[in-house]
């Protein structure tokens, strides 16, 4: 019942080959989600260092319009976020008027902004939380060595809340990998648009899906194991002591 | 008027949705019990199979189970039915989300309740054991009580992370919060408004949980010494 030969035959068009072309020739599947991961993950990770310093700061303005961002983001679905972006926009002519248009119409650059806005809400409180528990002994330490409060939030606190984030971190790169499916329902071709249209075009809905559940699996697979090496890395002086 | 009278339509499609996130949630708590119960069972076969379930489960994403299982399964019992020489099941697409939506959650559920339950000392349930009661009566009476506080704040997660979910669930054509809100979109011209209000009804959706979820945890946590942190 389960057609293999359709799976093989269509295996190419997963890693950016069209029928007849060489394997990723496009930034078509695999390409196309590991590009909105990759961009998204990077901006939202420079939005979310300074956003996490004024979650944390004691001014209550700042860390409640931190506070805010983050609960309305972490509150709602990213797709409804992403159709907000993507549709949602184009009611007003000022929009369509200016000269953001021409990105604003484009799904890739929605994808990013709607991906960027959500991880960043996430990765904020993951870091804001490792801040507020740095070692007390880490913050003596740097005032005794006579560090401004900046220097020391740079060379000290912001390092280390980072290294102990990456537990956590690597739970939200995983769901963050997942979630770009969703690029999917807005026009884009990455690993589920892909199998959708590969359903489009020749009706087998069951083959094409199976082919997307397991490249996505063997991703999660590789992003585990990669931030496994990480921690070894950079949290080894967190590892219970082995006798 | 606002919305031109899609308002009625959209809040329609809520309640929907609020009935598909909760019996999702009931599926999933079932088999994450079963699977927790099957990952610490004696038998190897039984760990080996929620093992394979839990893994499996959450490494791929929800919409493409979502296209997996309601177009991929539909089409092989269409198959299998032609074969047969039945009539073609038709899946009614509540029953497929709730199936769906359980059996994904489910999976992250068996995680939950497994570590809770490792989280229990051994010897409350020895003691149980001691006063003559049955395994049934030890569940209930010391292991569950003792392992709600542990299970609390990952279960509090996985709900938050359900519910939104159910925003995909529209891909399959169930009439929820999102597909009315597709055709509020196309009729209305005002595509920023509804998707802004569907963001309001979940945002309230999750405030709610969290609300009920904490007053909860603090139910289960009484008595309970704090670290004074």
């Amino acid at each position: 019942m389960i057609d293999f030969r359709l799976i093989l035959d269509k295996l190419p068009a997963f890693l950016g080959g069209a029928d007849g072309q060489p394997v990723l020739s496009t930034s078509d599947g695999i390409v196309m989600t590991l590009e909105l991961l990759g961009a998204s993950l990077l901006l939202g990770m420079l939005l979310a260092v300074p956003l996490a310093l004024g979650r944390v700061s004691k001014n209550r303005l700042l860390s409640g319009s931190v506070w805010l961002y983050t609960y309305v983001f972490r509150g709602t679905p990213l797709l409804v976020q992403l159709f907000i972006i993507y549709y949602g926009l184009s009611q007003f002519d000022a929009v369509r008027d200016s000269w953001l248009w021409q990105y604003l119409q484009d799904a890739w650059f929605c994808a990013i902004l709607a991906f960027t806005l959500n991880t960043a809400a996430y990765t904020t409180e993951i870091i804001a939380g490792q801040i507020r528990t740095t070692h007390w002994g880490e913050i003596e330490a740097a005032r005794a060595m006579g560090m401004s409060k900046w220097l020391m939030m740079r060379r000290i606190v912001i390092p280390s809340a980072l290294r102990r984030a990456l537990p956590a971190y690597s739970n939200e790169v995983i769901m963050m990998m997942q979630s770009t499916a969703v690029a999917g329902l807005v026009t884009l071709a990455d690993i589920t648009g892909v199998a959708r249209r590969i359903y489009s075009d020749t009706y087998m809905a069951f083959e094409p899906f199976l082919i997307a559940g397991a490249i996505y699996l063997v991703l999660t697979f590789v992003f585990v194991w990669l931030f496994k090496q990480a921690e070894q890395r950079w949290l080894a002086y967190l590892a219970p002591r082995k006798h | 008027m606002f919305l031109h009278g899609y308002l009625p339509s959209i809040l329609e499609g809520a309640v929907l949705t609020l009935k598909l996130a909760a019996a999702s949630l009931a599926v999933s708590v079932l088999l994450g019990l079963v699977g927790a119960m099957f990952k610490m069972a004696p038998s190897k076969p039984l760990r080996t199979l929620a093992e394979l379930y839990s893994t499996v489960v959450r490494g791929v994403p929800d919409l493409v189970w979502m296209f997996l299982l309601f177009f991929g399964v539909q089409m092989l019992l269409n198959d299998l039915a032609a074969a047969m020489g039945w009539a073609a099941p038709d899946i009614d697409p509540f029953i497929a989300g709730v199936l769906t939506l359980g059996f994904i959650f489910g999976a992250y559920m068996t995680e939950t309740f497994r570590g809770a339950i490792m989280a229990v000392p051994k010897g409350q349930m020895e003691a149980g054991a001691a006063y003559g009661m049955g395994p049934l009566r030890i569940f209930l009476r010391i292991t569950f009580p003792q392992m709600v506080r542990f299970a609390l704040p990952s279960f509090t997660n996985n709900w938050l992370v359900l519910v939104k979910s159910t925003a995909l669930v529209s891909v399959i054509g169930l009439n929820d919060v999102m597909y009315r809100a597709d055709a509020a979109k196309s009729n209305t011209q005002e595509p920023f408004t509804v998707y802004m209000l569907v963001a309001l009804i979940f945002l309230v959706i999750t405030s709610v949980s969290n609300v009920l979820l904490g007053m909860l945890e603090r139910r289960y946590s009484t008595g309970l010494k704090e670290n004074g942190l």
